[in-house]
């Protein structure tokens, strides 16, 4: 989802990658409601997961990975703080230590020593084989976003043909939950 | 309203109407239809007044609208004109203004008003139609996906999907509307759910936990403003819409802060009468055609307090020349306005009334004492602006200048309980320099959003509010032109509008933008083909005048504002007056533009005064 908006803000000099975790209102609209706001103030999205957390309270958690400077970081918070059905809004980068990790499913077709050296590969990088034919793996791997990246580059020589990636989930380190925190209480 | 505002309804329409059947006092959860629930709802909100068209969708709520008598509905001519004249309705009166138009073009129509209460934090409920819940998605006749086109330009919406949710998703509708920056709230509703009979709850409790407004502000932060506050040597008040919408007492408050701190003061389009223009403390509107004094405060300030105001770029100028040396103190309620366009010291995130009360207490308490000898110079300095005469224009009888013409309608005016409601442009700057403000909620103007077309409209909706009162729509002809079928509406509910035209023949700020930035070249702002205003007033079933001789102007006025009824007088004004003093744009604040006949050399920067700091 590189770029899927405007990619001006991407590039300034004090821009930093920032992971948004944002917990919503599981309602009609809510993920047109944050994807509307990105491209209507030109804030970029890298990746963007969602999905419901808890069922009996209709909450889903959204993770968003953008690029900004300080002030655009600010904006972004508060702006979705400012949607109706959205509970609270963390920057896990700026406000704790956080695990953040990736899927990624990797179709690779090739023969010979390609594949055994794919499969030798996919061993160092912990990639679990899920699908075989005499002719394909796909491995499923999960990590951050560069040893994904680094797998990636590594099985392109080897018959690379297709990458599903789900986009980053991160949740905050330690035994703190950043759900209690409530909307519009720092000042 | 009032006894007279009841006589105010149409006896013609009265008339036809057979003998209502009149709905019975609804029983606490007795099942009733979703249009009846509808109209319940907002009789339970406290709704005087609705502002709509019908269409195939609502057909339901307007036959329940026809079996009862508590709701007045104003039909307009558009669906644009519904949304401005609930603004209008809105912005006199601290109420939500409601709206209830049809599915598809009823509801595309509606999205500029909606847009507009959005950029000026308007309270507003928008009920659109829907088709049935059936048709959704299938591209069914009058079809639009409603939610999906108001989502950036509403502050919350929803597609209600059951008949049970319609009441209190409408009660729901109110408090987001009305509380926190207020603004626009759309509620879609598909026709099927309109004839499906449940039991209503009556005014239900807002129990959403993701929506908590904040009133007031850090007590540690209010502290430190304060003491930054007292300490200045060159401090500004700058105060805008905020405060209007945190209400009268809140204005007042302010106002008597402000005065007790004898700190200068200036208020943005938005916040026009907040603080009482007579005051000798204030120094006019800021920003790009505002004051020398009210510009020249801002840029010089070493303290700036800015209440309810969000630093757009019509205040600022370029934003890196905006105030460099000033420490800023920054109220308001939506935390999104912090730093989004300037870097406060101080945010105060809170309601303005609640945190300037706040702040006064703090001000009593205070440790530093502000020092009488800076601000005696302070002042000094902004005689010395003041003495520039930003409002200067080049008096003539041989033609009536747009700028005089407004100073004659403060003259005859000015004792009278007065609205004014602009459209946008050249006119509206003019209103807003020469006209004065008191009040605050009796200055109804498109700030953010500038949309042409706002003024009869909102007029309307203002006379509604104020039925007694003297509501004069200042507008110009192309403005006038995006909405003049609204007169047809001033004539079905006899509101007596009093619509001061000052025809210049051209898109006046466009056309002045036209000369100062691109060669005198009048692209396509000049209309070769105008009506003739006064005839087809008269046409529409109001009183028509002209006046184009300045030994006229007095004479025409008094006659339009006696007049016992809506009346247009077309002004005819010189077309070639601009609009001064001006920030050219992307220059700095302090780079304000004087009047050229103020001195004999070209308009220049005033880049001289900062000499004097």
């Amino acid at each position: 989802m590189n770029d899927i908006v405007y990619s001006e803000t991407t590039h300034k000099p004090n821009a930093h990658r920032h992971i948004i975790s944002a917990m919503v209102e599981n309602e009609t609209g809510v993920l047109a409601r944050v994807i509307a706001l990105f491209a209507a103030r030109g804030y970029n999205i890298e990746s963007l997961t969602v999905a419901e957390v808890d069922a009996k309270e209709r909450v889903s958690r959204i993770t968003v990975v953008t690029t900004g400077d300080d002030m655009i970081i600010g904006q972004i918070k508060a702006q979705l703080e400012r949607l109706i059905p959205v509970h609270s809004v963390y920057d896990l980068t700026m406000e704790c230590k956080y695990v953040e990790r990736e899927l990624a499913l990797i179709k690779v077709r090739s023969s010979g020593a390609k594949r055994v050296e794919a499969l030798r590969i996919a061993d160092i990088f912990r990639a679990r084989v899920v699908d075989i034919t005499t002719q394909s793996f796909i491995f499923e791997i999960t990590g951050e976003c560069e040893k994904i990246d680094t797998f990636i580059e590594m099985m392109r020589p080897l018959g690379l043909i297709n990458i599903a990636r789900t986009g980053v989930v991160a949740v905050s380190r330690g035994p703190s939950n950043l759900r209690d925190k409530k909307k519009f209480t720092s000042s | 309203m009032t006894a007279a505002a009841k006589k105010k309804t149409p006896a013609k329409t009265a008339a036809k109407k057979p003998a209502a059947v009149k709905a019975a006092a609804p029983r606490r959860n007795e099942p009733m239809l979703g249009a009846d629930i509808i109209v319940q709802a907002l009789a339970d909100q406290g709704v005087e007044v609705v502002f709509g068209y019908p269409g195939g969708a609502v057909l339901p709520i307007y036959d329940a609208l026809f079996r009862q008598n508590r709701i007045r509905h104003v039909l307009v001519r558009h669906e644009q004109a519904a949304t401005h004249a609930a603004e209008g309705y809105a912005r006199s009166t601290g109420k939500v203004g409601v709206v209830l138009v049809t599915s598809g073009p009823g509801a595309t129509n509606a999205v500029t008003g909606l847009t507009d209460a959005m950029l000026d934090s308007i309270p507003m409920v928008c009920i659109t139609g829907q088709v049935p819940t059936h048709m959704i998605g299938s591209d069914a006749f009058q079809e639009a996906d409603t939610t999906g086109i108001t989502r950036t330009c509403t502050k919350y919406n929803r597609l209600v999907k059951a008949t049970e949710e319609i009441g209190p998703g409408l009660h729901d509708a109110f408090h987001i509307a009305r509380t926190g920056r207020p603004g626009p709230v759309v509620i879609d509703i598909p026709k099927n759910l309109m004839n499906i009979a449940v039991p209503y709850e009556g005014k239900t409790k807002f129990t959403r936990t993701t929506y908590n407004p904040p009133v007031e502000a850090n007590e540690t932060a209010v502290k430190r403003a304060v003491e930054l506050m007292a300490g200045a040597k060159r401090p500004v008040f700058y105060i805008g819409g905020g405060i209007i919408n945190s209400g009268p007492k809140a204005c007042a408050a302010t106002t008597k802060f402000i005065r007790e701190t004898g700190y200068p003061v200036t208020a943005t389009l938005m916040g026009l009468g907040a603080f009482p223009e007579n005051d000798p403390q204030y120094l006019g509107m800021l920003g790009m055609h505002g004051t020398l004094e009210a510009n020249m405060c801002m840029a010089e300030c070493d303290v700036m307090i800015c209440i309810g105001a969000r630093f757009d770029d019509r205040i600022t100028g370029r934003l890196d020349g905006f105030s460099p040396n000033s420490k800023k103190i920054h109220v308001d309620i939506d935390p999104s306005s912090i730093n989004k366009n300037v870097r406060v010291d101080i945010p105060l995130v809170g309601d303005a009334g609640a945190v300037v009360a706040q702040m006064a207490k703090a001000w009593k308490e205070k440790r530093n004492t502000p020092d009488k000898r800076a601000l005696a110079n302070w002042w000094k300095q902004v005689d010395g602006w003041r003495a520039k005469l930003s409002h200067y224009y080049e008096k003539t009888d041989k033609v009536i200048k747009p700028q005089y013409a407004l100073e004659r309608l403060e003259a005859l005016t000015a004792k009278a309980d007065r609205y004014i409601t602009t459209d946008v442009g050249q006119h509206q700057m003019w209103a807003a320099q020469f006209l004065q403000f008191r009040e605050p909620n009796r200055w109804m103007s498109s700030g953010g959003l500038g949309t042409m077309g706002y003024g009869l409209p909102a007029a309307l909706g203002v006379q509604v509010a104020h039925p007694k009162a003297l509501v004069v729509c200042v507008t110009g002809e192309a403005s006038l032109m995006m909405n003049i079928q609204e007169i047809s509406t001033a004539v079905q509910y006899r509101l007596p509008v009093k619509i001061f035209l000052l025809n210049n023949r051209y898109m006046g700020m466009v056309r002045q933008w036209q000369e100062m930035f691109h060669g005198s070249r009048y692209s396509e702002s000049y209309m070769d083909s105008l009506p003739d205003f006064a005839p087809l007033a008269e046409a529409f079933g109001i009183k028509g005048m002209y006046v184009d001789k300045v030994a006229e102007l007095d004479k025409s006025i008094k006659a339009a504002l006696d007049y016992d009824g809506a009346v247009l007088l077309d002004i005819r004004v010189d077309p070639a007056e601009n609009v001064y003093p001006m920030i050219p744009a992307g220059a700095a604040h302090n780079e304000l533009v004087l009047h050229p006949g103020l001195s004999k050399k070209k308009a220049t920067a005033l880049k001289l005064d900062r000499d004097q700091v």
